[in-house]
């Protein structure tokens, strides 16, 4: 299959990217890793007339660990998260993207910004209660994980922005549990739970869940965390407390799940994202 | 087709220099350009894996990458795998010696892919799990697998199955 | 019927590593897509988006002036085509209501796909710009999906035809009713056997070059004879003006089994055009327009006594063709009909076959072809039937199986058996399972909440597919006699080489072929090239497809190579002054009995053949080649005992395959290890249909599952690693003593998995279950099978999925809210 011809710059800076994003018009999209753009343009489901090609700026790559968060750079890849042993969930996550020929070229900056509420990152952001950062021509703005997603592939990223930077809080003490629910080792989830948890002497202190594909956007499950906080974290009280995690979800039916079956899968699965997290 | 860019690639140890259009995808310009027609073109979606090669070391599958993406990039294709004097490597050797292979299609995928695997296992033994793993991206209809696991294996034992 | 010849086996019965190899992991290997010619073109083909329509216009004005594009067609270019699209069965007595298929659609589309223009350009960046350019007007027609709707006719496929019904065939042998009304017990279900894609990862691709009045193809088919005759038919060019060449196949399984109308298009065009033209199908194309297989729903009834002998068994199978006949639809239930009663002794048969069009594309043979779907519908209702009995299901096979000593054994149908010993393979199958150990394992795992169940699968097929006269034009009906050629040359140097008309994709042939005539020439196997695949080379030859290979074309290279060692022994012994008899094939060389040291090597024999007369006999012909048919007596008749552990989470619904047995009989083994790969492959092409794998339409006749990423092929990490073991019961149809084993592990595996499942279900009231078992078709058995309460019911016909959910057929139709599998 074969890509609609598309013009193509390459950026040699953030400002460098916005003003070809700018010039480029509405119909210009970002590349990075390329991995969610490029298969929709094979099939013609997407056609660009520009490719503003933002995988060689300096310094967008890598982690920054100071302080009580970590400073994600946007073309920081799959790969380079996914065997991180301080990252917890993020790596976890990471860890269950596709397989490693797309860990190897998918972004971060690219799976929040294409903002796909069946891809694993951005529940799991959802979860953390990180934030992106991006850059436009009237300067940079910090984006909130819980205002990013609005809608269907629909992020609150204006056009002619730039997400340069992932911020998640390094949650020192919580436990994690990521569960990923596919046909294949290599699909996309038919439903995601990411969960944090924080225990204090056998007592939920503190519960964080990102839910995956059960709506147009990621959702937080924030019924069970309502649920949990302040309980003990035996499997009784996780098995009450995950019984809530359809709430308020709106899945569509697919291939693979119904609507049901899907809200079914939320609630076992997030018992046992609790139950891992609990067990940390 | 348009404007086109120059790139500039190292592949398999040769230095290469092209004009492409920029929706050229890197498997084309291996396959066609350059005539190193051993990485495959197996689906539309980034599923099979049967054109993965690495790039800079590590795996991808050249389905979804630009030439012009990998613009100054060193490239290794499954061409490049066997030492100059003809001596396979330990993964051809492997894939060989178990009957890894029966069409033979994703093959060099799969080497390529396995290439990148042992290259972040690290050399020694790998358990049938891990590769089983390492290599679910990448479909083979022939094999039921069973073969392709061992001759990673076989690789891995043979202690240098890290990438070329 | 022969015996086993004793002849000095050397290299036969080894491991040897493959002489294919090489080429294929170092990247050397030329596959059609790897293939440039001179001034090539590349043509692309503009495809329906609808189901069912008319096509009011197609305007090609923009796509012709799109810069590279050398031209565009449609069906009415294509009037100069002699004949329509081939259908090689026709049955004596039966009617067929056949509807034509042309390479481009004449006035109407009848499934998504169907090929509307061609776009040929200089590049293949322009060829698919220029697709998207090609303006078509549809008027929608109404969509038949279902194929059980189809059958009321109430929606035609094809308005002229005036039904969907394409033909019925029936086979029987005793008395069914009576029998069934007889019986103790009967068992009835329906049965879903769903459409599946071949989904071989090398898809299909052409080049064709129309030079000075020669046509050369260059095509990923199994089938390069049969492509070549029909090109002779369609495009009047004599066949000794066609080459078609099978370069390096990446795979078949039945989908390359197929006479392409992108085969004509490419042929028709570099006629037209007077430069080589190239397609190359895009994965899209292949998920639409690459042949489907099984989409059968089928009525069983199964009667026995209460003791457990069974006494009828009865299938009514409907079978989804699609829109139109490849080369062999209508006659992929048949096949598995031969088999119908598999290992055991049932004498009251019967087969009901009626095929069926819906507007979807046409199914054909993939692996198995007929007989997964048979063997399906029996080894699962045996189990059916264990449960209602109360009887440990292998206990129910023990006590039907056709005994060792009952070979050659005649079915009620007819067929003659060659060989087999059920009871040998089920033993083994089941010491490697530890069937107490399993047992133990099976309770802790119920204490942890995961449902582990065990189930089995004995089965035996029909394959090698000859004799001619049995499936020719006279006999089965096929519109060729099915036979098998080789040419065996020794070369003045002693080097060897065999062509064949075999056409392999994957298999082996050119090692175990190999090895085969090495024995017989006494020299050794790397000195032994095999080449197939090219009409320019051998022998005309029919191909590579139903486990045929070995059993026809390893026969006829081996009796090849035994006229040649006779012709070389005579020649010894004339310049040794020996007696013929007194020569052995020795290693190495052809020797004197007694004396190994006094003989002569194939080259110094050959050096006789082709260089120096006075060498030779007096009035034997020079040279030493040899080019012979092999047309055996009869069918060959592998069989097996495959086990499947699976892990059900009870939860999610999810099934893991945790462990698979495969004890199979393909008689001798030429070489173990190419035997294993074929298991290997054949038991994941089951996990797959059985698991994850459907081609699924929904109610409009849209294809949902359109590219790898919707049509789940198993990876590494779904398919368990497989313990095989082998029997080895020689058949006595051919001198090999060989059977077939390309397709058996597929044949045994579905209902081995199905059983499994049900067996770890059974005590949650789940009994019955049609494939895919996916995670929620199984959490919904469960679901209805708890929220019913009563506990388990044997008889019934499992738990009752809703419609939406459990697809009303084989290949849906769906609804997304309803979801598919």
């Amino acid at each position: 299959m074969i890509a609609a011809a598309f013009d193509y710059a390459v950026a040699d800076s953030i400002d460098d990217a916005i003003r070809l994003l700018g010039e480029g018009g509405d119909d210009a999209k970002l590349l990075a890793g390329g991995h969610s753009l490029l298969p929709l343009m094979k099939l013609r489901f997407a056609s660009p007339s520009l490719l503003v090609d933002i995988g060689r700026i300096d310094g967008l790559r890598g982690v920054d660990t100071g302080g009580d968060s970590f400073r994600i750079g946007a073309l920081t890849r799959h790969a380079d998260l996914q065997d991180r042993r301080d990252m917890g969930l993020l790596a976890a996550a990471a860890r269950k993207i596709a397989d490693q020929q797309v860990r190897n070229r998918g972004t971060i900056g690219g799976s929040l910004a294409n903002g796909d509420a069946a891809a694993d990152l951005p529940a799991v952001l959802l979860a953390y209660g990180g934030s992106v950062t991006v850059r436009g021509a009237d300067g940079e703005r910090e984006i909130a994980a819980e205002d990013l997603f609005e809608g269907y592939l629909t992020t609150s990223i204006a056009a002619g922005e730039v997400l340069t930077e992932v911020r998640v809080p390094a949650l020192a003490g919580y436990g994690h549990g990521y569960e990923k629910f596919n046909r294949r080792a290599e699909d996309w989830a038919m439903v995601g739970v990411s969960a944090l948890v924080k225990a204090s002497d056998g007592v939920c202190e503190d519960v964080r869940i990102g839910l995956t594909h059960m709506a147009s956007v990621p959702l937080r499950a924030g019924a069970v965390e309502d649920a949990l906080r302040g309980q003990p974290l035996d499997a009784e009280h996780i098995k009450a407390a995950a019984e809530h995690a359809a709430e308020g979800t709106e899945p569509t039916g697919d291939l693979n799940a119904t609507p049901d079956y899907k809200r079914h899968l939320a609630r076992v699965l997030c018992e046992r994202a609790l139950t891992t997290a609990a067990a940390a | 087709m348009g404007t086109t860019f120059p790139v500039q690639m190292t592949v398999n140890g040769e230095s290469y220099a092209s004009e492409v259009p920029p929706r050229l995808l890197l498997v084309h310009y291996l396959r066609d350009d350059l005539g190193l027609t051993g990485t495959h073109v197996g689906c539309d979606t980034s599923n099979c894996g049967a054109c993965t090669c690495l790039l800079d070391g590590e795996s991808v599958k050249s389905c979804t990458v630009l030439a012009v993406q990998a613009d100054g990039a060193d490239v290794t294709t499954i061409e490049g795998m066997a030492a100059p004097d003809g001596t396979l490597h330990p993964l051809q050797e492997g894939f060989w010696a178990q009957h890894g292979l029966q069409c033979g299609y994703c093959t060099p995928g799969m080497i390529m892919a396995a290439a990148d695997l042992l290259a972040r296992h690290g050399d020694g033994p790998i358990t049938e799990a891990d590769v089983r793993a390492g290599l679910d991206g990448n479909l083979c209809r022939c094999t039921g697998y069973q073969n392709i696991v061992k001759a990673v294996q076989a690789a891995a034992e043979a202690g240098r199955g890290v990438a070329a | 019927m022969s015996i086993i010849e004793e002849a000095p086996l050397k290299h036969v019965g080894r491991s040897l590593r493959r002489k294919e190899d090489p080429r294929l992991i170092t990247g050397s290997a030329t596959y059609v897509d790897d293939l440039s010619l001179h001034g090539m073109l590349h043509a692309a083909i503009v495809r329906s988006p609808e189901a069912h329509a008319r096509i009011v216009s197609i305007d090609t004005e923009a796509a012709r002036a799109h810069p590279g594009v050398r031209a565009v067609y449609t069906g009415e270019d294509l009037a100069d085509l002699l004949a329509p699209l081939p259908m090689a069965w026709a049955p004596p007595g039966v009617d067929m209501t056949a509807p034509e298929r042309w390479p481009l659609a004449r006035g109407k589309v009848s499934h998504v796909g169907d090929g509307v223009a061609m776009v040929v350009a200089e590049d293949k960046y322009a060829a698919a710009d220029a697709v998207q350019l090609v303006q078509v007007e549809y008027e929608a027609l109404p969509v038949v999906v279902d194929v059980e709707e189809a059958l009321t006719d109430a929606t035609l496929v094809h308005e002229s035809l005036g039904t969907n019904k394409t033909h019925e065939w029936s086979m029987g042998g005793g008395d069914v009713e009576r029998a069934l009304a007889d019986a103790d017990v009967v068992i009835e279900r329906r049965i879903v056997n769903h459409r599946t894609a071949g989904a071989a990862i090398e898809t299909r691709g052409v080049i064709a070059e129309y030079r000075a009045g020669q046509l050369t193809v260059w095509s990923s088919t199994q089938v390069p004879h049969l492509v070549r005759l029909f090109f002779a038919v369609q495009m009047g060019i004599s066949e000794d003006k066609v080459r078609v060449i099978a370069p390096e196949v990446g795979g078949g399984f039945g989908s390359k089994l197929q006479v392409c109308a992108e085969e004509t298009l490419c042929a028709w065009a570099s006629k037209h055009l007077g430069h080589p033209v190239k397609w190359i199908e895009t994965r899209s194309e292949n998920m639409a327009v690459s042949h489907h297989g099984r989409d059968q729903v089928d009525h069983v009834r199964m009667g026995a006594t209460k003791d457990g002998r069974i006494t009828a068994f009865h299938a009514k199978i409907i079978q989804d063709c699609g829109a139109y006949f490849g080369l062999l639809t209508p006659m992929i239930p048949e096949l598995g009909a031969f088999v119908m009663t598999g290992c055991y002794a049932i004498e009251n048969v019967r087969t009901d076959i009626v095929g069926v069009l819906t507007n979807k594309f046409f199914t054909d043979a993939i692996r198995g072809a007929g007989r997964p779907e048979m063997t399906h519908m029996l080894e699962v209702t045996i189990d059916q039937l264990a449960a209602e009995l109360e009887m440990d299901p292998i206990e129910l096979r023990r006590k039907n199986f056709i005994s060792a000593d009952q070979f050659p054994y005649e079915t009620p149908y007819g067929i003659t058996y060659d060989s087999g010993n059920y009871a040998g393979t089920l033993d083994r199958a089941l010491e490697m399972l530890d069937m107490d150990a399993f047992r133990a394992e099976q309770a802790e795992l119920a204490s942890q909440g995961i449902l582990r169940g065990v189930g089995f699968s004995t089965y035996t097929e029909i394959c090698g597919l000859a004799p001619s006269r049995a499936v020719g034009p006279k006999g089965f009906g096929l519109g060729i006699g099915l036979y098998e050629s080789a040419l065996v040359r020794v070369h003045p140097t002693g080097s060897v080489t065999v062509f064949t008309g075999a056409s392999p994709h994957g298999q082996g042939h050119e090692t175990g072929f190999a090895q085969i005539v090495a024995d017989r020439l006494g020299c050794d196997p790397q000195v032994v090239e095999v080449i197939h695949g090219d009409t320019a080379t051998g022998p005309m030859g029919l191909g590579t497809y139903g486990s045929r290979s070995l059993s026809i074309g390893g026969v006829a290279a081996a009796h090849a190579a035994e006229k040649l060692a006779e012709k070389c022994k005579a020649i010894v012994a004339f310049n040794l002054e020996a007696a013929v008899e007194d020569i052995d094939v020795g290693s190495g060389k052809f020797s004197l009995a007694g004396d190994p040291d006094k003989g002569m090597t194939l080259a110094e024999i050959a050096g006789c053949a082709y260089i120096d007369a006075t060498a030779m006999p007096e009035g034997m012909e020079l040279g030493l080649e040899q080019t012979l048919i092999y047309d055996p007596s009869n069918f060959v008749f592998p069989f097996g005992a495959h086990v499947c552990v699976v892990d059900v989470d009870a939860v999610t619904g999810k099934v893991d395959v945790v462990r698979w047995i495969a004890v199979d009989d393909c008689g001798p083994a030429i070489n173990p290890m190419l035997i294993d790969g074929q298991i290997h492959g054949g038991v994941a092409h089951g996990i797959g249909q059985a698991l994850y794998e459907q081609v699924v339409y929904d109610e409009r006749g849209q294809l949902v599952t359109g590219t790898f990423m919707d049509y789940a092929l198993p990876t590494a990490e779904e398919i368990p690693g497989i313990e095989t073991d082998r029997t080895e019961t020689p058949s006595p149809s051919n001198s090999l003593g060989v059977k077939g084993i390309g397709e058996a592990g597929t044949i045994a595996a579905t209902p081995a998995i199905v059983n499994a499942v049900i067996d770890a279900l059974r005590h949650e009231g789940v009994t019955y279950l049609d494939m895919p078992l996916t995670p929620m078709r199984v959490w919904q058995a469960l679901q209805e099978a708890r929220g019913r309460g009563d506990g388990p019911r044997s008889t019934e016909q499992g738990v009752a999925l809703s419609p939406e959910a459990q697809g009303s057929a084989g290949s849906g139709p769906t609804t997304p809210e309803g979801g598919a599998a």
